[in-house]
């Protein structure tokens, strides 16, 4: 027993290096945050309020930008995580990433402890679009369980979508190439998905292709925590078992795949 | 810096196998392939505890993959090998939490001061918490890099980053340093600098080195031992004053290596090797 909680600690302190190395990063050049700050400011003010003209857009009798609230935090954690493979390759190139391979911790910790890092800009993301939101009078549910459970959600968008485009980096292995597949597969994930429209008003095969999308799964979870008096379409605990079962599989792909980065 | 080495040399250094006799590397018949083109064929290594071992050849002989292996960021075709005491195959693991290793690429993190790369490695290789803050003040005492332990590591000179690099492959005291070109791109003043550290290394902790280089001046000043590796194969291990003397009475490693490549350049790696080589020239230089 004792050894197993050792190794759950060697475990963790592992997890907690390379995440803390790239919060430490974060803290000497918060330029990265700040312009990330633009992006959801754009769809919520330009987007959301054109948009929010069209009659029909929210389900139910909510307003447009409550509904589109959710959607773009959900938005900028897939975007500022989906380019996380880019950092990779760039670690790569540079040389840092043998240092991580030879050292003796296990491949899943070095890929847990990037997923984690990507979770502290997601979370940063959240306070922007939950400040924006209060600011147009989106009703924001402020109740601390609530706001924990959006944490938590976007602690596991985050680390879902990082840890794919990790796992696309290994395949592509340049930085031309993931700049190009990178703009090809955000489009697709963000609009397929329960984002900035309900899937109720899609055609079948995309509403197909939208409940395969773990991002449909976020939104949805979002919705009932972020917003009062919003309900969860698949409930929220379906939500977060998609997404932990999602981010399992991804994890333990990123794990076998990783280390091929270095050969 | 003496006392603390002296202080260091007395306590009970784990994971040095102090005055071990026995072998720290062993290889037998190591091959590697890529697509049926053999780039390592069959090389049997033995390097001893304490020993500074080089490895010299032409570029594409094999010495990169080589070193590949022997850290276990790629695993072999054939063959099979022991590396600080433990299977490269079978205990992956294990032969890293016991060696140290400087790549010929920059492995320290630019946008991180000097100490939080030390912590980085502290923690990845398990220090125990209470020691960290010993085991990094240490470090950097050693490698005199505290006065610039607070600076981001972008901002270090070449000599420093590669001293940081040492410290940081070092500080959980490995049995085993493997540096690949690790005075690439340095002046002669930084390249002495590191030669210094390599030989306290040994000196002083009794870990054993192998080093990769292409400057024959390097391998006769630092290396106990040099083995020449051509097209994959270990074509022959000796230490420098022997494969000297086995061409002629004033002949150098230069005439040596001169003699064993034979003016092959058409074999000199390929562009990623040169774009390697160019690159860590120009992050050290």
């Amino acid at each position: 027993m004792a050894d197993i909680l050792v190794r759950i600690g060697n475990y963790a302190t592992e997890v907690h290096a390379v995440a803390d190395a790239e919060v430490r990063k974060l803290r000497h050049d918060p330029t990265e945050l700040l312009t990330r700050a633009i992006q959801p400011a754009i769809w919520l003010l330009l987007f959301g309020e054109v948009m929010a003209q069209v009659r029909g857009l929210a389900s139910g009798n909510g307003r447009y930008l409550d509904f589109l609230a959710p959607g773009i935090l959900a938005q900028s954690v897939l975007f500022a995580a989906i380019f996380y493979g880019i950092a990779v390759i760039w670690e790569r190139d540079l040389g840092v990433l043998h240092r991580y391979m030879v050292s003796p911790a296990p491949r899943s910790a070095l890929v847990l402890g990037k997923a984690i890092s990507s979770a502290v800009r997601g979370l940063s993301q959240a306070i922007i679009v939950y400040v924006l939101a209060l600011a147009l009078g989106i009703a924001i549910d402020l109740h601390v369980l609530h706001l924990l459970g959006v944490a938590a959600l976007i602690i596991l968008g985050s680390g879902l979508f990082s840890t794919f485009s990790l796992i696309i980096a290994c395949i592509v292995r340049t930085r031309e190439r993931f700049m190009g597949i990178g703009q090809v597969l955000t489009m697709p994930i963000f609009f397929a998905s329960n984002a900035i429209y309900p899937i109720e008003i899609m055609p079948g095969w995309l509403r197909a292709i939208s409940l395969a999308n773990p991002l449909t799964y976020e939104v949805d979870a979002l919705r009932a925590l972020m917003l009062t008096g919003e309900a969860s379409k698949f409930g929220v605990g379906t939500d977060c078992i998609v997404l932990v079962a999602i981010s399992s599989l991804l994890v333990l792909i990123a794990t076998r795949m990783y280390p091929r980065m270095t050969m | 810096m003496t006392e603390l080495n002296t202080a260091i040399d007395q306590a009970a250094s784990p994971g040095i196998p102090a005055g071990n006799a026995g072998l720290v590397i062993q290889t037998s018949e190591l091959s590697k392939s890529f697509d049926g083109r053999v780039v390592v064929d069959r090389v049997d290594l033995q390097i001893h505890s304490r020993e500074i071992f080089g490895l010299i050849g032409p570029n594409g002989a094999g010495k990169s993959t080589l070193i590949k292996m022997l850290t276990t960021l790629l695993p072999p075709s054939a063959g099979n090998a022991r590396v600080a005491g433990y299977d490269l195959a079978r205990e992956p693991r294990a032969v890293r939490s016991h060696i140290g290793y400087v790549p010929q690429l920059l492995s320290a993190d630019g946008a991180l001061t000097g100490y939080e790369n030390l912590l980085l490695s502290a923690r990845l290789y398990l220090i125990p918490r209470a020691q960290r803050s010993q085991r990094i003040r240490e470090a950097l005492e050693r490698t005199e890099l505290t006065d610039a332990a607070g600076r981001l590591a972008q901002h270090y000179s070449g000599g420093m980053l590669r001293r940081l690099e040492i410290a940081q492959s070092t500080m959980h005291r490995p049995a085993l340093l493997i540096m690949d070109e690790p005075t690439v791109g340095l002046d002669p003043v930084a390249r002495n600098t590191v030669w210094a550290h390599v030989r306290n290394l040994r000196d002083r902790y009794g870990t054993t080195i192998l080093l990769t280089t292409h400057v024959m001046e390097e391998a006769d000043a630092l290396c106990d031992r040099v083995g020449i590796l051509h097209h994959g194969r270990l074509e022959h291990v000796g230490t420098p004053a022997e494969l000297k003397a086995g061409i002629g009475p004033d002949a150098t490693l230069d005439d040596v290596f001169a003699r064993i490549a034979g003016g092959d350049e058409q074999t000199g790696g390929n562009m990623h090797d040169v774009l390697q080589t160019r690159r860590s020239a120009a992050e050290h230089g």
